[in-house]
Order: C-alpha cells, then structure tokens, then sequence
C-alpha cells in the first residue's frame, strides 16, 4: 500500500526483504545504508537478538530523489528468517508494495529457501496478495561460496515463474543495487498503472 | 494490488493537520502523531527537530501490528490502546478506525486522562476525514480516472534509473 501524499508532494512505498535464517537479508539493508549518502536515509533500526539475529524487523528508510516533483521514499525492512518467527513475518508483509526473495545459494540451503519461499506465498495469500501479481524479484545471495548450487538448478526451484532475478554477494555488496533497482522500478511501474 | 494506496490531496491534509494541532494544545502535548497501520508517517504536531519520525512511525506500527497479533491469539479483535510510562516522557497510541495510528507524546505537563479525553474527540474527527479519504478513492476508482496532475502519468524509465545515480 503505497502512500502518495500531494500536499507535502512524496510517494511512500514499502519494500519487504524475504527469505530463509541467515541467507543476508539484514546484510543487505546494512550494505544499502553504507553505501547511500547522509542526506538520503535515515536511522537503520534492527530489532535484532544479543547474537544479532533478527528478533522482528530491521528498517532503512530511503529517500531516493525527485520524479516529476515528488519526493520519492523507499521503506526497507526485513523479516526474522528463523522458521518460528512465523507470526512476525505476517505482521511485516501487511501493506507491502513489493518483495525481494533473497534466496540461500548454498546446496545444503536449498530446503530451507524452498520452505520459506512456500511460507512467503501462504502469507501474501492470506493478505489477498499473489507473488505473480506484486512487484517481486529473486536475488541468489553468497554466491562467492564454494558450494553453491548453479543458477539454472536455483531458478528451476525457486523461480518457476521466470521472474526477474540476480546473483548477489550482499557482504561486498554485489548484486545488492541492482535487485532494489529492479524491484524499486516494478513498484514505481505499478503506482502508474494505477494513478 | 490488495487493499488500496492511501492518496491524500492538501485539502484532506489541512483538516488532518488542524486536528492534530488542536490536540496538541488541547492536551498539552509535546509531540502529536498520525501514521498509517503500515508504519508512514501522514502527518505530525508540536515540536518534532528532535525527534527521528520516520523511525517513530516505523516502530509505533510494529508495535500496534505486534500488539493486534497478540490481540488475535487471545480471541480480542485488537487492542486499541497502547500506553507507555517513562521517567519523564510518556506514550499514548490509539488505532483510529482499524486504519491509522495516533500517537501523543506528552510530559508533567500534561495527564493521562487529559490525554485520553482529547485523544477520543480528536479520534471521532479522524476517522470522519479518513472515511471521506475512503470514499473518495472508492469513487475514482469507479470512474477509473487518474488525477489530472499525476506524478506518474508520464514517468519513465529513465526517471526511474536517475532515482539511483
């Protein structure tokens, strides 16, 4: 749900990082908020365990620049990956405007990007929400681990729908960019059709 | 897309803001918010330079939609006030119409009954403006017309690609 507001002339929209414990969500927004100018972000807010796991949300909010006169903001936050933060994922996914799967490329991680991938579809459906229909990219983290699974294996499993979708090394920052790029575009295209 | 995109145009603006500012006196607030469920901030009173609102506003929503979910797991609908006590601020959050988040900031100066009192008068208020936001959004959608000063109507692709230059 995004917010457009005319008076103060800005467009808010809410981007949902998604994916299994520990496939770098988090370190995304982290590489986001390092990399962005001053004057661009806020505060990074992580609800986050002692050991730093996330405990409900992290929250980067960007202000990207102007279209056509209107400030427009990107809200990121993440979802706890651990399987038994379930009812918190739901709450975050609630007004999503759209999603970024970040998927595990490890081979021993496969199962649990395919669970999740099944948890993200079961509570965008309970919201009136369909991954096919919402501005949705895949991005295929570490891939500068020695045991990563082949895209083409990765895309068969978790992609079937031939989304738009990216390799990523979130700790250097690869691929990072580029998968809020091409959601942040699908979003923007999307206000249009509508407004 | 599910649910609707919240549009609001200066005039909807001005009523919130007047409300806002009157509650803000009213109750002899500090600070006065209004964010919507899904954690952005709509509109504010008082005297925010020192406070981080976009963060506030993120984290009130967590707060309600954790506190709904706690709600639903005990069979209530939701809970619709929240109250936090500190040393010197306090925090009033109230659901306004199952859609927005209004949140007082108030010190000493101020009582949780003069809070509450101002909270539900301003609320009433609210939720007519928000209703009205409704029906408008409702009724454009019937008529299918888009806003004549759109900002998107003639976005392009390369807009979008000079937002991350």
């Amino acid at each position: 749900m995004s917010f457009i507001n005319y008076s103060s002339r800005e467009i808010n929209c809410k981007i949902v990082y998604y994916g299994p414990g520990l496939c770098g969500k988090t370190t995304n927004l982290q590489f986001i908020y390092r990399k962005t100018n001053p004057e661009q972000k806020g505060k990074l807010i992580s609800l986050a365990t002692e050991t730093e796991r996330t405990l409900f949300f992290d929250f980067l909010p960007l202000a990207l620049g102007d279209i056509r006169g209107f400030k427009v903001r990107f809200h990121l936050y993440t979802v706890p990956g651990q399987v038994f933060y379930a009812a918190s994922r739901k709450l975050i996914l609630k007004g999503v405007d759209g999603v970024i799967f970040v998927a595990d490329s490890q081979i021993e991680r496969m199962e649990a990007n395919i669970e999740s991938l099944e948890d993200l579809r079961i509570n965008l459906a309970e919201q009136g929400y369909a991954v096919e229909k919402l501005p949705y990219a895949v991005q295929y983290n570490k891939r500068d681990l020695p045991n990563v699974a082949p895209v083409e294996e990765m895309n068969k499993l978790l992609n079937v729908n031939g989304v738009q979708w990216f390799e990523g090394v979130a700790t250097t920052g690869i691929g990072v960019f580029e998968t809020l790029k091409g959601v942040a575009k699908q979003v923007l295209l999307e206000l249009k059709k509508h407004y | 897309m599910a649910g609707s995109d919240l549009v609001m145009h200066d005039n909807e603006f001005q009523k919130i803001d007047e409300e806002l500012q009157r509650l803000h006196q009213q109750a002899n607030a500090s600070v006065v918010f209004l964010v919507d469920k899904n954690g952005q901030l709509i509109a504010s009173a008082g005297d925010t330079h020192n406070i981080d609102t976009t963060s506030l506003a993120s984290l009130t929503a967590g707060n309600i939609a954790a506190t709904g979910g706690i709600a639903r797991l005990l069979g209530e609908k939701e809970f619709t006030i929240l109250f936090h006590e500190g040393e010197k601020d306090n925090i009033h959050i109230s659901l306004i119409g199952q859609r927005v988040i209004l949140v007082v900031i108030f010190d000493q100066r101020s009582s949780l009954g003069l809070v509450r009192l101002r909270v539900k008068k301003t609320a009433e208020a609210l939720a007519k403006i928000f209703d009205e936001i409704a029906s408008k959004a409702e009724k454009e959608k019937v008529e299918g017309g888009k806003t004549a000063e759109s900002p998107f109507a003639e976005i392009s692709d390369e807009d979008i690609d000079n937002l991350f230059k």
